[in-house]
């Protein structure tokens, strides 16, 4: 009997790596939309009504069309997103080899520009990345999230672990203090959700416009008085994975829709 | 019982005179038991004003805090309902909460609102400043103290 428990104990520890007090055991993670009110969740529903659709179609725009001193289109190498690009961002962000760190979607895209289309990066938070990364993650819609699996992303998914866990700012919170422990409260009567990663990019309709999971993670970071990581920033990009690696499993649903 | 025991032992740590003001402009402050005695300006607070900042998004109490506060829908409920708490707590606990909540709970989620120092990556706007001024604490204090069922 003893025995048998030391076994599955061991089995336990072995395969899912330990939860730290307080982190959200696999089964009971929620999507933001199980939080919203039924009007939000109908308008991300139908497509129709679905305000990142409009990104999503200029994001199948862009994808065709030529860009830089390459004079070639993303379709140029990669063909029909419908299938090529399937699942693709259920994985970001993912290990660059050359650069020897974990890049987002919108970096990727930039990467491929300036390696492939000899064209200048987009900037972050502009509507043509916002386009084209919202296009790209919709081929994903209703894949489960496979970040942070690749063994040499592991130490950034630590290290967004870290940051996610660590109090910061003037008021002093860390993520894991509303996230992890508070989400089923609510901060000054709005629902503070999990912070899963699983929209993005989304149209919020605070902001009126589709925004990056970094918007996102700035503004929370603003809100605790603390100084935002600059786009871009590695502790950002860590952070990212660690959220995407901490909803592994769960299915994409950009482009979401968010209060 | 288990809450007594956490008490007294945070309260060990900083039974001595703190002189917790290193951070420049913060008033010092002595910490006697298990509260402040003394008021922080060295004059009482204005309990009216100190509803208003209570009821003031900026101040961030309500974010977490619910109260008796009808006029408003917009309160938290990460935190105890400060409905009484002139009961709960005397006027020099409740400005040592307001100092330092940490001192009664090392794992609060409440901030501390008189300490500039020992925080991580505070935003350009709030270095080295206390979230409230010592004036704000004690107008908050006065009225917390009138809380009372
Ligand atoms: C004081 C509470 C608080 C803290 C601390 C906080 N957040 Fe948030 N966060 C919120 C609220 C409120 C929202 C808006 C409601 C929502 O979408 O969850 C939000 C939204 C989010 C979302 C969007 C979820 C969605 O469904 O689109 C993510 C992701 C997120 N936060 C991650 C973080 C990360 C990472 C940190 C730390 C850098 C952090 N948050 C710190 C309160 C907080
Ligand atoms: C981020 C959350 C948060 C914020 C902001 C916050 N508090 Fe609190 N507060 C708490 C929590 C949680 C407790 C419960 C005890 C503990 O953990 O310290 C508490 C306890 C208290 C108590 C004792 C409650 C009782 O009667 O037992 C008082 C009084 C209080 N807070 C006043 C305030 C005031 C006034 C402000 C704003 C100036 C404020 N708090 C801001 C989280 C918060």
């Amino acid at each position: 009997m003893i025995l048998w428990r030391a076994i599955v104990l061991a089995a336990l520890v072995a395969t899912a790596p330990a939860l730290l007090a307080g982190e959200i055991p696999p089964d009971a993670r929620r999507s933001g939309y199980f939080f919203m009110g039924p009007d939000t969740r109908a308008m991300q529903d139908d497509d129709t009504s679905n305000p990142g659709m409009l990104f999503v179609l200029d994001g199948e725009a862009l994808w065709a069309k030529k860009a830089g001193s390459a004079d070639k289109a993303c379709a140029d190498c990669h063909g029909d997103a419908r299938s090529s690009m399937k699942g693709v961002a259920a994985r970001y962000p993912a290990y660059d080899k050359a650069l020897a760190r974990p890049v987002t979607l919108d970096q990727r895209i930039n990467l491929c520009r300036a390696n492939h289309q000899q064209a200048a990066p987009l900037p972050y938070e502009s509507h043509d990345i916002l386009a084209l990364s919202a296009f790209v993650a919709h081929q994903s819609r209703g894949v489960a999230i496979a970040a942070g699996d690749d063994p040499q992303a592991k130490p950034f998914v630590e290290q967004g672990r870290n940051l996610f866990m660590q109090r910061e700012g003037q008021l002093n919170l860390a993520c894991t203090n509303c996230h992890d422990d508070n989400f089923e409260k609510r901060l000054a009567g709005s629902p503070i959700t999990q912070g899963q990663p699983t929209g993005y990019p989304l149209y919020r309709l605070e902001w009126q416009t589709l925004g990056s999971l970094e918007r996102r993670l700035r503004s929370c970071m603003t809100g605790v008085r603390a100084r935002a990581y600059d786009y871009g920033a590695p502790e950002l990009v860590a952070l990212e994975l660690y959220l995407m690696a901490r909803a592994r499993g769960m299915p994409m649903e950009t482009p979401a829709v968010r209060p | 019982m288990v809450r007594s025991i956490v008490h007294t032992a945070a309260l060990i740590a900083s039974l001595a005179f703190v002189a917790d003001a290193r951070a420049e402009g913060l008033a010092p402050y002595e910490i006697t038991g298990d509260g402040i005695v003394d008021s922080l300006t060295g004059v009482p607070g204005d309990a009216a004003r100190g509803r208003a900042l209570v009821l003031t998004r900026t101040t961030t109490c309500i974010l977490c805090h619910s109260g008796p506060f009808p006029e408003t829908r917009f309160q938290g409920d990460l935190a105890p309902d400060l409905t009484g708490a002139g009961n709960r707590w005397t006027v020099s606990q409740l400005r040592l909460r307001m100092v330092d909540a940490s001192r009664f709970n090392p794992d609060t989620i409440m901030p501390s609102y008189y300490r500039a120092d020992g925080l991580v990556r505070v935003g350009r706007n709030f270095a080295d400043k206390p979230i409230l001024s010592a004036a704000e604490i004690e107008d908050i204090v006065a009225f917390l103290a009138t809380l009372r069922d």
